[in-house]
């Protein structure tokens, strides 16, 4: 018996247009490839402009000046254009945001992977993502209407006179006042725009950022040595703290120095509760403002572009483009340099 | 036949012997621990008890003004007659543009990293490009749009409109679509598209009818979480010159406009106590609207999990 | 099934199970385990896969505490005294105690990513030695057959190690906390033929000073090393699913000489499994 070959037979039946499908892929392949492209545009227009505007600024400022000045007052009749003025108010606010930050941050991814039952990290681990999408100015209300007046009622509270007998008299930091004595403690006085709220804010609005990051670290860190650990005796806190966490490390600090980034370019929790005050220096009790509260500063008013301030929003983009961008590049050679292989 | 093996004496004096040399002091060391594990425990404890404190703050101070004409006025430098109309408005018009760019772009972008190209330089290059800026603070991407769309650009786009907003927007939310994409397609089983290359098709067609269908949940809920990152974003609105003050609808991409967060920060900035209620009135619609999109989305994570 | 029936050479033993049950769950994986391992001798479980070797091995140190839905049934005593006691006993019960005197080697070499010396000392520190460091770090190489390829890179990783000297590394961790007992869990199963002998060598020695227990897939090494042998297997249950138990346990040169079940017999003359 022959069997009859379906091509022979129903080769009618099939006609594929390949022609028409190779040229539409190519054409889908090409669409595609040009918006991959946006992103190198993207990039390219971000250094171009900051380099540019910022050369320009650069050919009425000295860099001398921007480095050496001490005092920021772009609009006013005896112009200053002292970086660090800004870039001292960044550093301040991030800082209180890191202190904040990593030990609530690990803390918590600690406890949601070494401690927390199932039940509990799934009603923890929703909410710390809730935490994570509260948008910045959301904070900036928090830290500017709720923290800082809170905070305040704590330092009054602390500074309030306490009526002592005068025989106490010989005690420091007693005050005379007629007809009696009073203990006052020499507590400073926290201004309605202050660094210590904004930071404080700006640190529990990055700590999801550390908890998750650090958790997946954790995470990842094999069975087999905690078992190694376990089997010889250890505690729980021994086998955390000697092997799951130095085995975690580099994932860990990644995640640190993503969130200093991410603290140094934060935006809107700054402008609202640290003030617009530039004042060099890193006394948290009073207002200050960051490279990126200037820049909100300007873009409300009604600089004119070209003009010499217009161009003082780019220089200041410029160091906080390098900043972050040094910091994120050093967090990626981190992470490939310490990787830890147990395997 | 008989082992070699230490008496019962024997054994009790290793144990002795050893015994000596450790030292373990165990309740010491559960101590610590338990120390520990309270510290642990009181972390995460602060970081919700924060976002309780919060919510509650806000819900106490906003809810009283928030009302139907609170959702119907224009804002006015009085605050019984403000409302967030042209801030809904405003974010309304943004939004939707910002989805119809970011999506074709993010997922075109993401289909050619993953599916289209190989391990050449060029795409090595385009994935440095998209982790770096997915590390660039969003008030750069102000600064671009200044540059870019409002001045360079500004006779098509209109200088500081709501397409100049969207534009600057979607190029910020791109990072976010891409990775979100790439992983989706990542996730697709291999064996899929070897069966439909199997069968004669070609990498378009294989791709449409069958990688994208697959990971297409997974792709809409990244779409979904970059848009709500979008909409609480107020810093590279401002540089590219959002107004504050808008008493008025806008009627096209090209007219300017605001946003339900820059309206927010300005009703915070402002010394009145009333404004400040307004301003939490203002923060429990995006909050609400945030929520919707993200539930959205986990629902569509789910869907995805329960399917395969 | 058979229980214990060697010529009763030993007074008493380090280790002692009387119908031993464990559950994971709901699921009994492993059931009626009575044995005795003896003193100073090395006794190796073999068996199929999935017959509750392992199970039984991790209940001797309490390993299988870690996993939240193990349940131990029946009485394991370790030189006399019962370690999954109840009621007022439990009290003073720690397990993390056991495990200084009944150490554990894996089947993946899990050296800690930390110096060799580390690697050692630190096993020892939490648990308060008060003796001199070096000379226990030293101490325990040499008992590992490791010091003399190790004893000029003490401050590198120990991950740097080959396959081989990372499981000897593993091997002087444990013996550094001077335990009785030595729970090896197949632990030349990912290593090669050369590390696999040295291992075996090490082990005749290691008898000496600790008394081992080897859970080995592989028939010849246990009939190499081993002075008693436990042989399990797996029956289906009605639910299903298996349950292991344990055949029969003795002398090696009986198990592989002369056993007296059938299924040993057909076992160790490689019929199955």
């Amino acid at each position: 018996m022959s069997a009859e070959t379906p091509s022979s037979k129903n080769v009618h039946l099939w006609q594929a247009n390949y022609e028409s499908a190779k040229t539409l892929e190519t054409i889908i392949r090409v669409l595609c490839g040009f918006f991959a492209v946006i992103s190198i545009a993207t990039t390219a227009g971000i250094i171009g402009t900051l380099i540019f505007e910022t050369i320009e600024f650069f050919q009425e400022v000295p860099l001398w000046q921007f480095l050496t000045d001490t005092r920021w007052t772009p609009l006013f009749a005896s112009k200053q254009f002292g970086i660090f003025v800004l870039m001292s108010a960044t550093l301040l606010t991030s800082t209180i945001a890191i202190l904040v930050a990593v030990p609530l941050g690990l803390l918590s991814a600690i406890f949601l992977s070494e401690y927390a039952s199932t039940t509990m990290r799934k009603t923890l681990k929703p909410l710390l993502e809730v935490l994570a999408g509260i948008p910045s100015v959301v904070f900036g209300y928090f830290a500017l209407l709720t923290v800082t007046p809170f905070l305040q009622e704590i330092f009054d509270f602390v500074r309030t006179p306490i009526p002592i007998p005068a025989w106490l008299d010989f005690l420091p930091f007693t005050q005379y006042y007629e007809p009696d004595f009073f203990l006052e403690l020499p507590f400073p006085y926290l201004e309605g725009f202050n660094a210590l709220s904004a930071g404080l804010v700006l640190g529990i609005s990055i700590t999801p950022l550390v908890a998750s990051l650090s958790e997946d670290a954790i995470y990842s860190v094999p069975q087999g040595l905690r078992d190694g650990a376990y089997a010889l005796g250890a505690t729980k806190r021994e086998t955390i703290l000697a092997v799951v966490i130095p085995a975690a490390l580099s994932g860990i600090v990644a995640s640190i120095i993503l969130a200093i980034s991410r603290a140094v370019g934060e935006t809107m929790i700054v402008t609202l509760a640290a003030g617009q005050n530039p004042n060099l220096g890193f006394n948290p009790f009073v207002p200050v403002m960051t490279m990126t509260a200037y820049i909100v500063q300007v873009s409300l008013g009604d600089t004119a572009v070209g003009t010499l301030p217009y161009k003082t929003i780019f220089a200041v983009g410029m160091t906080l483009f390098l900043m972050t961008l040094t910091l994120n590049i050093f967090s990626f050679w981190f992470v490939r340099r310490f990787r830890e292989r147990y395997e | 036949m008989t082992f070699e093996s230490i008496t019962d004496a024997q054994a009790e004096s290793n144990l002795v012997a050893a015994e000596a040399k450790f030292q373990p002091n165990l309740a010491g060391r559960y101590r610590l621990d338990a120390i520990f594990k309270a510290a642990t425990i009181a972390a995460t404890t602060i970081a919700i008890a924060v976002l309780a404190w919060l919510m509650f703050d806000v819900l106490i101070s906003g809810v009283g003004s928030l009302d139907r004409s609170f959702l119907t006025s224009f804002p006015s430098r009085r605050p019984e007659q403000a409302g967030i109309l042209s801030a809904l408005a405003g974010t309304g018009w943004v939004m939707f543009l910002v989805a119809v760019f970011s999506f074709p772009i993010g997922v075109g972008s993401g289909l050619f990293l993953e599916e289209f190209s190989g391990d050449n330089w060029f795409a090595r290059f385009i994935e440095i490009n998209i982790s770096n800026l997915a590390g660039v603070p969003s008030i750069i991407y102000g600064l671009l749009g200044l540059t870019a769309f409002v001045i360079i650009l500004g006779d098509w786009t209109g200088g500081r409109s709501i397409l100049t907003g969207a534009l600057t927007l979607t190029l910020l939310i791109l990072p976010i679509i891409i990775v979100a994409t790439r992983e989706a397609l990542r996730a697709v089983p291999d064996s899929i598209r070897q069966a439909g290359y199997a069968l004669g098709a070609n990498s378009w067609q294989v791709i449409w009818s069958h990688t994208l269908p697959t990971a297409f949940p997974g792709i809409l809920t990244g779409v979904i979480l970059a848009l709500s990152r979008a909409i609480g974003e107020t810093a590279p609105l401002i540089t590219i010159g959002a107004l504050t003050f808008i008493p008025f609808l806008p009627e096209g991409p090209l007219d300017p406009f605001t946003v339900l967060p820059i309206q927010i920060y300005n009703w915070v900035s402002r010394p009145q106590k009333d404004f400040h209620d307004l301003a939490a009135s203002g923060i429990i619609v995006l909050l609400v609207v945030l929520l919707v999109m993200n539930s959205f989305a986990i629902f569509l994570r789910s869907r995805f999990q329960k399917a395969r | 099934m058979l229980q214990d029936t060697s010529s009763p050479a030993v007074s008493s033993a380090a280790i002692s199970v009387e119908k031993l049950n464990v559950y994971y769950g709901s699921n009994l994986a492993v059931r009626d385990v009575y044995l005795d391992i003896p003193r100073n001798q090395i006794a190796a479980f073999i068996g199929p896969s999935g017959c509750g070797k392992s199970t039984v091995l991790r209940c001797f140190n309490r390993m299988n505490d870690l996993i939240a839905s193990a349940r131990v049934e029946g009485t394991i005593r370790f030189e006399g005294m019962d370690i999954y006691p109840t009621g007022e006993a439990a009290k003073n019960f720690d397990p993390v105690e056991l495990r200084r005197r009944i150490g554990m080697v894996f089947q993946k070499p899990n050296p800690f990513p930390k110096s060799i010396y580390e690697n050692i000392a630190w096993g020892a520190r939490i648990n308060g030695y008060r003796g001199d460091m070096d000379e226990l770090v030293e101490r325990s190489l040499r008992g590992a057959a490791i010091w003399d390829e190790v004893k000029d890179k003490l401050k590198e990783s120990g991950l740097a190690l080959s396959g081989g000297q990372q499981q000897r590394l593993c091997i002087a961790r444990a013996i550094a906390i001077e335990p009785e007992v030595i729970l090896m869990d197949e632990p030349c199963a990912a290593l090669d033929p050369i590390s696999t002998l040295k291992i075996e060598e090490l082990m005749a020695q290691l008898k000496e000073k600790f008394t081992i227990v080897i859970v080995t897939h592989n028939m010849q090494q246990a009939s190499r090393v081993s002075d008693r042998t436990a042989f399990y297997n797996a029956e289906a249950t009605d639910a299903g699913g298996k349950v292991g138990y344990l055949v029969e346990y003795d002398d090696t040169e009986v198990i592989f000489g002369n056993p007296k079940e059938e299924y040993t017999r057909d076992y160790v003359s490689g019929r199955f499994g």
